[in-house]
Order: structure tokens, then C-alpha cells, then sequence
């Protein structure tokens, strides 16, 4: 499946990067597993899974470690909030 | 249109009148207005605060303000909600937040007011980032406030 990336503020900036499209293998199923997909692309990527404040959303909804994620999903990680 | 995600800035009284026009059941209104403070995140720090970037995630920001303003309705009886939340650069003094609840009484405006704002702290899906009064060289991201976090908690239910 494809999904949709998207990292903001200080993770944003620690990665370079503000989106892409990802295609993942067929084990990767759910935030726990994405993380660890992710994280092994360097050390940068540590981030994901070093990081126990990183927070996910899924289609713009916050989701924990074991919420699912299906094709053409959007799925964003972000720092604690520090809005108001 | 309860909740706005702006650049713009805002009129509090404008914004009042809007609100409670044509609607003569409201007996009180609350009101809260966040500005940019010139003090890092409170800390004694000798590099004031020049500007302050707020950063956003468009759309999902959106839905969980509603979200909180739906939550408040359905904890208290509210006549009518307004919030409004700036993004981009700000500069000290300027205001950031603005939460307007009008009600019947006071108790639950009062109430509902600071709920929204305790959750918004908490739950809206923005990040500060403090530049320093020297320029964005010494721009640093926001950490959360435990305290935020508590306050927010105070509002579980039992």
C-alpha cells in the first residue's frame, strides 16, 4: 500500500523533509510497525522509534502505537504540541 | 463558523458583537486572548524573545478545534463559541489565541472558556518556535509544559 507522510516543527526539521508518498511492504500495518520501517532508513530516522514524545495522527486524527493504517492514508508525526 | 485558523489578526469586540447579535439569550460571555510574552517559555534567559513562528498542521488543526468546541457543548449549555488561532510570525505583544463562550450564566462560561484553552494547549496541533532578539539565527522549538498536560487532565471526567 501508499500512503501519505507528513512530519512537522523540530521533526520536520531533524529529517529535511515535510512530506513524501511512501510504499510499504506488506508487514508494515499499523503505527508501531511504520516507525520501525521508517527508523531504518539511517540514523536521522532513529527519531521514530528513539523518541517515546512523538506523537502520530492518522488522517488527521491522533492514533497510538497499534492504530491501523490502510492504503492511501495519511499518517503525520509531530512533537508534543505548544499551541495557545 | 465557530473555529477560523488565520494569519490575520483579530478584533476582540468586533468578534463579541458578532457572536451575541440577534441573540438575546445570552446573559454572560467569557473571553480569552493569548499574546506572544517577550520571556523564553519563562525562563530567566538574557536573550528575550524577538518573534515567536507558529507552525500548524492545516486541517487536522481545524478539525481538533471543533472537535474541543463540540466537547465543551456537549459538557456545558452554551448559546454560542468562537475560536480563533493566528499562525506564522508574531511578534511580542501581538495576540496568538482568541476564545469567546457566551451562555445564559457566567458559571459555564467561565468554565467552558478555560476548558477550550486547556485543551487547545494540549490537543490543536500547533508548535511555537522562539527566535531570539538577535534574529532567527537562535530560533529554538517550544517544549511542552508538564504543566499544560496537568491542566488539561483536571478536565477528565470521573
Amino acid at each position: 500500500m501508499t500512503i501519505k507522510l507528513l512530519y512537522f516543527a523540530s521533526l520536520r526539521e531533524t529529517l529535511g523533509i515535510s512530506g513524501e508518498e511512501v510504499t510499504l511492504p506488506d508487514d508494515v500495518s499499523n503505527i508501531a510497525g511504520l516507525r520501525i520501517f521508517l527508523a531504518a532508513r539511517g540514523d536521522a530516522w532513529q527519531v521514530l522509534i528513539r523518541s517515546q514524545n512523538l506523537r502520530a495522527a492518522v488522517n488527521q486524527k491522533i492514533a497510538g502505537s497499534e492504530a491501523g493504517i490502510s492504503d492511501g492514508d495519511e499518517v503525520a508525526f509531530f512533537p508534543p504540541v505548544t499551541g495557545g | 463558523m465557530s473555529v477560523s485558523v488565520q494569519s490575520e489578526t483579530f478584533d476582540v469586540g468586533h468578534e463579541i458583537a458578532l457572536l451575541t447579535r440577534d441573540n438575546h439569550g445570552v446573559g454572560a460571555v467569557a473571553s480569552f486572548v493569548g499574546l506572544v510574552r517577550d520571556l523564553h517559555g519563562g525562563r530567566a534567559d538574557d536573550n528575550r524573545v524577538g518573534a515567536m513562528t507558529l507552525e500548524h498542521y492545516p486541517g487536522m488543526t481545524e478539525h481538533a478545534l471543533e472537535e474541543i468546541v463540540a466537547e465543551a457543548r456537549r459538557r456545558w449549555e452554551l448559546l454560542a463559541v468562537r475560536v480563533i488561532h493566528r499562525f506564522g510570525r508574531l511578534l511580542p505583544g501581538e495576540a496568538i489565541v482568541l476564545v469567546i463562550v457566551a451562555g445564559a450564566h457566567r458559571g459555564e462560561t467561565f468554565a467552558a472558556c478555560e476548558f477550550i484553552m486547556d485543551y487547545l494547549k494540549t490537543r490543536a496541533p500547533f508548535w511555537k518556535k522562539e527566535e531570539g532578539t538577535d534574529g532567527a539565527e537562535s530560533a529554538r522549538w517550544v517544549d511542552a509544559r508538564l504543566s499544560d498536560e496537568t491542566a488539561a487532565q483536571r478536565w477528565k471526567k470521573q
